[in-house]
């Protein structure tokens, strides 16, 4: 399970983000939920809160996310929310 | 000075005048246009994600929610138009209710009642001279739309949707739009929103793909509750931004043709005038002329 994980943070009227990373932790309702590569197809609410992405030089990305999904499948991580942004 | 070339002289002015503000709102369409694919695009990630969740949804359970399944019988079906706010678009808003009223006659046909959501004021006053009946107005703001508009919209829908239809809830959703294709091109398109179609952007899977087993979480029916209002939404203010789009090519082309048709007229005019001076010149020289003839043979 090498392969990284394909992530993009999509708010309503724009991309906030898109790349590479080796692991995303994002909230849902349940809880939060940590999401590496050759994880299961889901699809789940977002509860609203913060969203890490970690990238493959191990840097972190947090984003504010309320109001939206996460999915996954095929290693593609897409995060859907009415707003999002960078913090 | 001639009545005749005086007539010609307002006529060109005229002209003038009106290809000032023609030229003006072409150009102001040509630089609002880039802005508004601009939208279309940044829109596009967030309708194509939700769109890629709903079919993943649709395809891969298949359990009976109220917004996924057919109705046995429909008996009421929404429209909702998208025209514009201000005329001078060329047949931007006429194409778009054009195709409603077609859609309207085939479900007629079918026997279904039909309720209408308008947005635009041309569609506002499209129904008010003929008065007819409409459900809901927006108005104020096809040639930038906001989000707050789309979700104003689509709760709306959703509202009429979820109601009975012996309350006069609807058991269908149809939106009319002009799509934009390119600067040239904007088609009026008719798309079923609810019950679910989900044609767009949905990925065969191939060949010897295994179809994944989709996890949700809390469960399908929180998932799809939550996620069918967000895909409403989204389509919603899709069909918005991709009919302000179609709004500002249209009219920067209506405005290019009537500011060459000007061009064209003063040109004429002033061939008109130009023609009618000389006439008038040339009798005035034949009259001087004439004149001093007859003054030099009278002294002799």
């Amino acid at each position: 399970m090498a392969a990284a994980l394909n992530v993009s943070v999509v708010a309503a009227d724009q991309e906030v983000w898109a790349g590479e990373a080796t692991m995303v932790v994002a909230r849902t309702v349940e809880g939060e939920i940590g999401i590496l590569a050759g994880h299961e197809p889901m699809l789940a609410i977002l509860a609203s809160g913060e969203v890490r992405v970690t990238l493959a030089d191990g840097k972190k990305i947090v984003a504010e996310a309320a109001d939206g999904f996460l999915s996954v499948a095929n290693n593609v991580v897409t995060i859907v929310a009415r707003k999002a942004g960078l913090v | 000075m001639g009545a005749q070339l005086r007539v010609y002289r307002q006529k060109i002015k005229a002209a003038q005048t009106t290809k000032k503000i023609t030229r003006a709102m072409e150009l102001i369409s040509a630089s609002r246009i880039q802005k508004a694919k601009a939208r279309v695009a940044a829109s596009t990630p967030f309708a194509r994600s939700i769109t890629q969740a709903v079919s993943a949804v649709a395809t891969y359970t298949n359990v009976a929610h109220v917004l996924t399944t057919e109705p046995e019988k429909i008996e009421r079906a929404a429209v909702v138009i998208f025209a514009s706010d201000r005329g001078l678009a060329g047949a931007f808003s006429s194409q778009a209710l054009r195709e409603a009223e077609s859609l309207t006659q085939l479900l007629l046909a079918q026997g279904k009642d039909v309720v209408y959501f308008l947005v635009g004021r041309k569609a506002a006053a499209y129904f008010n001279f003929r008065r007819r009946p409409s459900e809901r107005v927006w108005t104020g703001s096809t040639d930038q739309p906001q989000f707050e508009t789309a979700k104003e919209i689509s709760d709306a829908l959703l509202e009429a949707f979820l109601r009975d239809a012996d309350d006069g809830g609807v058991d269908e959703i149809h939106v009319v739009y002009n799509r934009f294709v390119s600067m040239v091109t904007q088609v009026p398109e008719v798309v079923r929103l609810l019950p679910l179609e989900v044609v767009e952007g949905v990925e065969e899977p191939g060949e010897n793909q295994v179809l994944p087993l989709y996890e949700f979480e809390p469960d399908v029916e929180t998932v799809l509750d939550a996620l069918l209002p967000v895909y409403i939404e989204s389509r919603i203010f899709n069909a918005m931004l991709q009919s302000a789009a179609a709004e500002h090519a249209s009219r920067q082309k209506a405005m290019q043709s009537a500011s060459d048709n000007a061009d064209k007229l003063i040109k004429d005019f002033t061939r008109l005038s130009n023609n009618a001076r000389q006439t008038e010149i040339t009798s005035q020289i034949s009259e001087i002329v004439g004149g001093a003839e007859a003054l030099s043979s009278a002294k002799n």
